[in-house]
């Protein structure tokens, strides 16, 4: 699953302007004009290479991140079948988290410091999952929408320009369809059951429409500084564009389920096209982001006891003989 | 054939399965590496599995009720699994044990079952058995791997070896219907999978720093194969059924 459009990244404020040696810049930007993908070893601008790590970090920690409210409902799921399929799903988060911090130590930061930076609050992952999943419902809900708003974000990102990033993002997001498949499967089940059950989903979808408008980031004319970005092929599409595709893609099938969005301002413009939407509420969202959001203090309480149990597990298995070797992704 | 003597069997291995498999689902997400956390997931779902194939040839061929009804909304006293797989996770070295322990014994099982004359039976553990050989390999190599590491890992899984002994001896309890099923020649019986299963994880266990305890001074942890349990399955059970129970007539 995914982090959405956002990068957290309130470092930027106090760097100082790195001057790049224009003609290593300029053969670097033809090359993405070309098309060509930027390999570990290549030659690249200091603010992308920055860039990229803290955009792929962010996705790997929301992977992992992730896993937790869904994986406290392993345990309650309703069946063999939902049982299996969710420890299956639980497990390629885990996954796509381990695919992702390979890609980003391709660019020289190491898993340890990026778990370090996510436990001390320095880097941040995607806020729908200081959300809490609070009933079976919740668990489809994320399963079919936000992992529906995970490939929109992730297909864009995975014609990017760096190839490691690429590479992993194309296997994961075939996991991820099948995620949104099984995910979209126990929402109809619910949907087309007993009263009690389309009373769980359609408060589960109440609940979780905030986070989701969130999902994809604030509005473009909010967003700062995407354009070097965009023309790096490091973000792929715009915060906005993201969020028309998947209400785009989403909306009718929710609705033609009978379930209702709790959005009265919501439709599709038929003349422009586009999606028309109550602005989702900012102040809230970096409120979250910031720490202040009800599950914040549960997820990273949850990391540092996976840190501080399984320490002696990894010191048991640390051989200071063998050099770190960078892996390939 | 004795039905009876082939369900009871069946009920205590798809039990074993069933409860061990929902305790290492507990591990998913939180577990000490990314890497171990992925592996645990696959033992659970593979526990799971097993389970679910064990329930279904209760269903399709012992008029049993469904695997979903059997899994699902059984009282406590109904499992037959054993004391072992109901214990708490504990700390990462008592879960590693724990799925050392189980699964020689499950492999130990699975192999001598494909020779059973209850067919179902021997074609499901031809089946099973290939998946079986990954948990021992994986658990094998970590209790290789730690119990040959720091002081820290020896002794927790030292002490973790200890405490679980007797709940492992506890498998190996004998049913009411033992007897029938070793004559039929459906199963080569407990004590005869026993001496198979200390044989073969003294061989792992011995190329490690660590050491076996006595099994001659330790009283197998029996009850779970007549119905009396820990004070932990029925929590278990309780969490486990929570969403099921909301509306057992619906469909999930
Ligand atoms: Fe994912
Ligand atoms: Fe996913
Ligand atoms: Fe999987």
């Amino acid at each position: 699953m995914y982090g959405g459009g956002y990068i957290y990244d309130p470092e930027s404020k106090n760097q100082a302007t790195i001057v790049e040696d224009p003609e290593m810049l300029a053969a670097f930007e033809a090359k993405i004009d070309r098309g060509e993908k930027i390999e570990p070893t290549d030659w690249m601008p200091y603010e992308y290479r920055r860039q990229l790590i803290r955009m792929i970090e962010q996705h790997a920690h929301s992977e992992i991140i992730g896993a937790l409210p869904e994986g406290t409902w392993i345990t309650r799921a309703p069946g063999f079948k939902r049982k299996m399929a969710l420890i299956a799903k639980v497990q390629d988060e885990i996954g796509h988290g381990q695919l992702l911090y390979a890609a980003a130590e391709t660019l020289g930061k190491s898993r340890e410091q990026m778990l370090n930076d996510l436990m001390s609050g320095k880097s941040k992952y995607s806020n729908v999952f200081n959300y809490p999943a609070k009933t079976w419902a919740d668990v489809t809900v994320i399963g079919f929408l936000i992992d529906a708003g995970a490939i929109i974000n992730q297909l864009a990102n995975s014609k990017g320009s760096y190839a490691p990033y690429c590479r992993a993002l194309k296997r994961i997001c075939a996991e991820e369809s099948f995620h949104l498949k099984q995910g979209y499967e126990g929402f109809v089940y619910l949907a087309t059951g007993t009263p009690t059950q389309r009373t769980m989903l359609q408060d589960a979808v109440n609940r979780w429409w905030p986070p989701i408008m969130h999902f994809f980031g604030p509005a473009d004319k909010v967003s700062v500084h995407t354009e070097k970005l965009m023309r790096w092929q490091v973000k792929m599409d715009t915060n906005d564009n993201m969020r028309n595709e998947f209400l785009e893609q989403y909306v009718p099938k929710i609705w033609e389920l009978g379930i209702t969005i709790p959005d009265p301002k919501l439709r599709k413009n038929l003349e422009t096209g586009r999606w028309e939407y109550t602005e989702p509420d900012w102040d809230e969202f970096f409120r979250v982001i910031n720490g202040n959001g009800p599950c914040n203090k549960e997820r990273l309480d949850v990391r540092r006891w996976v840190e501080e149990s399984g320490r002696w597990v990894r010191q048991a298995l640390y051989k200071p003989n063998e050099m770190y070797k960078m892996p390939l992704a | 054939m004795n039905t009876d003597a082939i369900k009871e069997l069946l009920y205590k291995m798809g039990d074993d399965a069933f409860i061990l498999g929902h305790r290492n689902s507990e591990w998913t997400g939180i577990a000490p590496t990314l890497e171990e956390d992925i592996s645990f997931s696959s033992v659970a779902q593979d526990q799971i599995g097993h389970a679910l194939a064990v329930y279904t040839i209760l269903h399709e061929t012992l008029g049993e009720p469904t695997p979903d009804f059997i899994g699902f909304t059984r009282n406590e006293s109904d499992f037959r699994c054993s004391h072992l797989v109901e214990l708490p996770n504990g700390e990462y070295d008592f879960s590693l044990i724990r799925h050392f322990l189980f699964d020689h014994a499950e492999m130990l099982r699975y192999r001598a079952l494909t020779q059973s004359t209850y067919t179902p039976l021997a074609q499901l553990a031809g089946k099973i058995i290939g998946e079986l050989k990954y948990h021992i390999l994986h658990a094998n190599t970590w209790v290789r791997q730690l119990g040959n590491a720091t002081e820290e890992a020896k002794a927790r899984l030292q002490s973790s070896l200890n405490e679980l002994m007797p709940y492992a001896l506890g498998m190996f309890e004998p049913g009411p219907n033992e007897q029938a099923l070793i004559e039929d020649g459906v199963f080569i019986g407990e004590e005869a999978l026993k001496a198979q299963w200390l044989q073969s994880i003294e061989a792992v266990i011995r190329q490690t720093q660590l050491k076996l305890p006595d099994i001659t001074t330790l009283t197998p942890v029996y009850g779970g194969r007549y119905g009396y349990h820990t004070e932990y399955l029925q929590p278990l059970l309780y969490e486990m059924t929570e969403v099921f129970r909301i509306d057992e007539s619906a469909e999930w």
